[in-house]
């Protein structure tokens, strides 16, 4: 197990490198001049000779590759150009929320995926599961952005049927239990619907196999085989998928923060973009990058902990 | 079904080709899956009306009238009119070219891309495959939406930048599915016999490699047309993709918000939209996958 862990670690290290490569050439991707930019359209050449100087255009392209990367190792992603503040200081603050929104719709999407797909398996071609799956099929095709609009519009401004307002949430920012549901719901909802499908068929197979076959004929309590027996190897798929959807999760956290202004990363990114705010881009984009590759590790060795027969090596 | 093959047996002398032959069974198979052929008849009258819709929409999309500005649905306006007097039905109608256009052709230059770097990376192999896939692995390193974003951060936001940023973003999926059948078929023994027989690498791979792997990539490619779909939306959304007036569905969204809470139909159709519209596309994967690839069956 440990040799694994160490084997997984290595194994990142060339992604990671890859990861700040890319972000690295965000900056010179940049149509025309970063200085330029940086410096405003307003800058006189001076000030944008200083920007230069200030972001080490003026060194080899390697040159500054190494001095990001050995800044970013040590927390250093450079300084914001609206606010001049340091964009670790500016994602710092922004970053626990973000992180708090994920894990909240992980939990949720989890929760009613893995019911909703146990039920589904279990009552597999009954009407039950066909409602079950045609609403998860539509959780799957929804964009997140219109499903949280029309959560504000039923629960947080309020539909008034009869003498009872619906309007039990807030709409916008992060932090009371009321500001904290609709957002989770608009995140978690189609991860919910990927794993419902995902724990269906999985379950499915793991239902036809010999050994639950054999546990049901020593008359083994149906909810004995479902739960402790057919659960736990059709987890092991699931897994996956949960790791896998984090990334389309973090994703999500953008347009769900910017739906209900909510004060995280997502939101610090698109401000940076419609400022040109690149340092911030940049490092947010990094920062979001790390989080899921991260994770990504995390599941993995949760994957092999849960089954133990595979051997990832 | 009988008698026609008899027929077509005896007035063409030569037997129906392998592919139109496989092309058959597969539509037989499509056919007794009855959501697909929802989804797929859908998507046919979808792109019916992306093509026919705006000759016969009742007003121009992007005519203001500020008299009728957020108007509640009615025999007159359908969906209403937005906050600046637009009728929303004839804006949804213009908009479904630009939302099938961005979903086919991102689709489109992902798994181009995706095929060509996964054939050689599953064909060749070696540090050629190491190589490819690490780079694969680095872009799935990137979230969701956010690799679209930074690239579309630094193009610049247009329609034309997601279509190529959603693209790049589906990349990988498809190289990953290419480089995996490659790998299998090129082991098999016929390819070993071609080679023998002095057949080009290029003939190997257009003639016995990528047929092998049509059907995962036409399932993949009609689901990832509905992520496509989504992501492009919700990057107009934020105002990175579509620029107004253009009746592009996710920003029709974002304009629309504002006054969501005096006329709720201005956010309520165009989302709707969408959803019928990926719905559409997942529901015809989904059935394709049942159809074609027995070993993905859920």
């Amino acid at each position: 197990m440990f040799t694994f862990i160490i084997r997984r670690l290595i194994q990142t290290i060339p992604v990671l490198l890859g990861v700040t490569i890319l972000t690295f050439s965000l900056m010179h991707l940049i149509p025309g001049d970063p200085a330029q930019i940086m410096a405003g359209e307003s800058a006189s050449p001076a000030q944008i000779e200083q920007m230069r100087e200030r972001l080490g255009l003026n060194e080899a392209i390697p040159v500054q590759y190494a001095k990001y990367v050995s800044g970013v190792v040590q927390g250093d992603l450079g300084n914001s150009i609206r606010s001049g503040r340091a964009v670790a200081d500016e994602i710092s603050g922004r970053f626990w929320v973000t992180v708090e929104l994920a894990i909240y719709s992980t939990i949720l999407s989890v929760f009613i995926g893995l019911i909703a797909g146990v039920i589904s398996a279990t009552k597999h071609y009954t009407l039950t599961d066909v409602v079950i799956m045609i609403v998860a099929l539509f959780g799957l095709s929804m964009p997140n952005f219109w499903l949280g609009l029309m959560l504000i519009q039923w629960f947080a401004i309020g539909m008034d049927i009869g003498p009872i307002n619906t309007g039990w949430f807030a709409a916008s920012g992060w932090g009371s239990w009321q500001q904290i549901v609709l957002p989770v719901i608009t995140l978690g909802t189609a991860g919910a619907a990927i794993i419902a499908r995902m724990t269906r068929s999985s379950m499915l197979e793991v239902i036809g196999q010999d050994y639950i076959r054999t546990a049901r004929a020593k008359g083994v309590n149906e909810q004995v085989v479902i739960y402790r027996h057919a659960l736990k190897n059709a987890m092991i798929p699931v897994v996956t998928v949960v790791g896998l959807q984090f990334g389309s999760l973090l994703g999500g956290a953008v347009l769900t923060e910017m739906v209900f202004a909510v004060n995280g990363m997502g939101r610090l990114i698109i401000d940076a973009i419609r400022a040109r705010d690149f340092p911030i881009v940049q490092g947010t984009v990094l920062v979001f990058s790390l989080l899921f590759v991260a994770v990504n590790l995390l599941v993995d060795i949760a994957y092999r902990f849960l089954n133990k027969r595979i051997d990832l090596n | 079904m009988s008698e026609q093959s008899i027929n077509n047996a005896e007035t063409s002398s030569r037997p129906p080709s392998p592919t139109a032959q496989r092309w058959k069974s597969f539509y037989k198979k499509l056919r007794k899956n009855k959501a697909a052929m929802v989804g797929g008849l859908l998507i046919i009258f979808f792109i019916l009306v992306a093509i026919l819709g705006p000759a016969f929409t009742p007003y121009e999309p992007n005519v203001q009238n500020h008299v009728n500005k957020l108007a509640s649905p009615s025999s007159e306006h359908w969906f209403g009119t937005d906050h600046h007097g637009r009728d929303i039905f004839s804006r949804i109608i213009h908009g479904m070219s630009i939302t099938l256009y961005v979903g086919f052709f991102s689709v489109l230059i992902g798994a181009t891309v995706g095929i060509f770097l996964g054939v050689i990376s599953g064909y060749y192999g070696r540090q050629v495959d190491t190589v490819i896939m690490r780079c694969m692995d680095i872009l799935l390193a990137f979230p969701g939406i956010l690799l679209a974003l930074a690239i579309v951060s630094v193009l610049g936001g247009s329609l034309q930048n997601v279509i190529i940023a959603v693209g790049i973003f589906s990349v990988p999926v498809f190289a990953r599915i290419v480089r995996g059948s490659t790998l299998a078929v090129r082991k098999l023994e016929y390819i070993d016999a071609m080679r023998a027989l002095g057949a080009s690498d290029a003939r190997i791979i257009f003639k016995h490699i990528l047929p092998n792997v049509t059907s995962p990539l036409i399932v993949q490619g009609t689901l990832s047309i509905a992520t496509s779909i989504l992501t492009a939306s919700g990057l107009s959304f934020l105002g990175m993709g579509a620029q107004p007036p253009t009746p592009e569905w996710g920003a029709m969204l974002s304009g629309g918000r504002n006054y969501m809470w005096d006329a709720p139909h201005v956010a309520f159709f165009p989302g709707i939209a969408i959803v019928i519209v990926v719905l559409a596309f997942n529901i015809f994967g989904d059935g394709l996958r049942d159809a074609l690839d027995p070993k993905m069956k859920n």
